[in-house]
């Protein structure tokens, strides 16, 4: 047997741990492609901007347009119901009304029901929501049922004063 | 805590025996070449398949209004989604790579012969349902390679007697390849690989009852044979990061090697492309195809090149142990037939004109007569080897194996 061919176990050790560790390596990293050709792609992502004409929404009117796909309420408040609102801290989730609109003309809130997703329905006070019977005010705040949060206000900014860019 | 895990399992379930019987201590011949390396590939390729195409199914839309479009949209906007197309295509030239490299060792060694026969059967049938497989897979990009070579090989079985019409119309569920054609093509290109996986299981298990053969073709000694694991588990997986580098050259430098510029064009049932040819790993049988200038004799001797793999255990009569190493003749056979199959290929990729239709017909000629003249060869060899005098200690194998062999009748 010459020196060469002696088996050094500690090396042996060393080269199949870092080979065992270098393939799972490999096989982990090889799934990320297929992981993330289940993630949206550019184009859907794409969608996710939305320009929205305000021209011709008249004070009182809900405007309900797509975003990614989500109806956005887009709803041009009257003088009362601003007064009313700013006076109002919410439910059971308060909020200054302020604090949930750019201009107090517009309230801009995902028409998504945050207890289950469905979508509410718009009364005189508000929204009330099919499903379960979630109750919220005319500033999207939630009033009273199973709903834990306030309607969700999207990321958006006014482009001029009759023209929004939700996204 | 992992052993009374273990404990637990193997009072329910025959976990640890199982590893035992079939992978620490499951006996390999320890002189097994690198050609041995093949069984495993076309187990991995086979996988690679099945996870690629899963994933690339979750975006094609099987329709012939969206198909085409639904590539494109794979290849430009999914994330990563030409990495999956690509593997995927070149993947299934891997897999007849692989496959025909697995099945000429087996020639070659003589692994097909008694006992191995159902072993040999069992990978006949893969080879079938690869072939469906993979003809199904070509038509849904729905360009005009796809959509002519479907159109051409459903034709084919419009040589059947009696009901050829029908039965064509019923493969296509239509008149022409269509949009339920598409759709059935889909429905069992996603079917049939896992019906592949249930059949590799049955090649397995037959594998590991007759156990694999080796170069010398002789079963040998216990102690000639050491553990799968770790010995053949790290071999296979060395064979594997080679193939690896090689699959990933075509992957990410020549994607394009395999694919027919045609097929970017849509299908168009109103035209059809100036020159048609099939994927390369069909050319042979579709060369044998056309040089029978006649429909149904074309289609039989097409089928017949296919089938006649499975007749290999009864056209080889010789009862001497080995394989073509030890057998010039056999050898001889096996080199005109690898050399015969290229030029089959490649008159099969040309149009048939010329001389390319005589060379075809003979070639197809030279293919059916080195299996048919296989026995009366293999007994003359036989006969030769005998007179020049065996080396010794062979003469009581080949008696060992006839006796073994009518023992088990």
């Amino acid at each position: 047997m010459s020196e060469q061919d002696k088996v050094d176990p500690e090396r042996r050790d060393f080269l199949i741990t870092s080979t065992t560790i270098l393939g799972v390596a490999g096989a982990a990293g090889a799934c990320w492609p297929l992981i993330s050709s289940m993630n949206p792609t550019p184009s859907v992502k794409s969608e996710a901007v939305t320009e929205v004409d305000l021209q011709g929404v008249a004070p009182g009117a809900v405007h309900t347009v797509p975003w990614r796909g989500e109806p956005v309420f887009i709803f041009h408040r009257t003088q009362g119901e601003i007064a009313a609102m700013e006076e109002s801290k919410g439910g059971k989730d308060p909020q200054p009304d302020a604090a949930r609109v750019k201009n107090p003309d517009w309230l801009v809130v995902i028409g998504i029901c945050t207890h289950l997703g469905c979508v509410p329905n718009k009364t005189a006070k508000g929204w009330l929501c099919p499903c379960h019977g979630s109750i919220y005010d005319n500033s999207g705040r939630i009033i009273s049922g199973p709903a834990p949060r306030n309607l969700d206000v999207p990321p958006y900014h006014f482009a001029a004063d009759d023209k929004i860019i939700i996204g | 805590m992992t052993n009374r895990v273990i404990a637990w399992i193997d009072q329910r379930f025959p976990l640890t025996s199982f590893v035992k019987h079939e992978l620490t201590e499951y006996p390999t011949p320890r002189n097994l070449s690198y050609w041995w390396n093949f069984g495993f590939l076309a187990g991995f390729v086979l996988v690679l398949q099945i996870v690629s195409g899963i994933f690339l199914a979750m975006h094609y839309k099987p329709d012939i209004h969206l198909a085409f479009d639904s590539v494109q949209y794979i290849m430009r906007e999914v994330n990563y989604g030409w990495l999956l197309r690509y593997l995927h295509a070149i993947g299934a030239s891997a897999f007849f790579i692989v496959i025909y490299i697995h099945m000429a060792r087996t020639l070659y060694y003589g692994s097909y012969r008694a006992p191995r026969e159902l072993l040999w059967w069992s990978g006949q049938i893969l080879l079938l349902l690869l072939m469906a497989t993979a003809f199904m897979g070509y038509l849904l990009p729905w360009g005009q390679m796809s959509y002519w070579g479907a159109q051409v090989i459903t034709s084919l079985f419009r040589a059947t007697p009696w009901f050829g019409n029908d039965l064509v119309l019923w493969l296509r569920g239509d008149f022409t390849v269509s949009d339920a054609t598409l759709n059935r093509f889909f429905a069992l290109h996603y079917l049939v690989p896992f019906i592949i996986f249930g059949m590799v299981l049955i090649h397995l298990v037959a594998l590991h009852a007759v156990r694999s053969s080796n170069p010398s073709g002789i079963n040998l000694a216990d102690k000639d044979n050491i553990p799968f694991h770790p010995y053949f588990t790290s071999k296979d997986f060395y064979g594997l990061g080679v193939f690896l580098i090689v699959l990933c050259g075509f992957v990410f430098f020549k994607p394009d090697f395999f694919l027919e510029a045609i097929n970017n064009v849509p299908a168009n049932p109103m035209q059809t492309p100036a020159h048609i040819v099939p994927e390369w790993y069909f050319l042979p049988f579709y060369a044998i195809l056309r040089a029978i200038p006649d429909t149904l004799g074309g289609v039989v001797a097409m089928v017949m090149s296919i089938m006649i793999f499975a007749a290999m255990p009864y056209l080889d009569r010789s009862k001497l142990p080995g394989g073509a190493r030890f057998r010039p003749l056999y050898r001889l056979a096996f080199y005109v037939f690898i050399i015969d199959v290229a030029v089959l290929s490649y008159v099969g990729a040309h149009p048939p004109s010329g001389v390319l239709v005589d060379v075809g017909r003979v070639a197809t000629f030279v293919y059916f007569a080195t299996f048919l003249l296989l026995p009366p060869v293999s007994i003359l060899e036989e006969r030769w080897l005998r007179a020049r005098g065996l080396p010794p200690g062979l003469e009581t194998l080949v008696v060992g194996e006839d006796d073994k062999v009518g023992a088990e009748k």
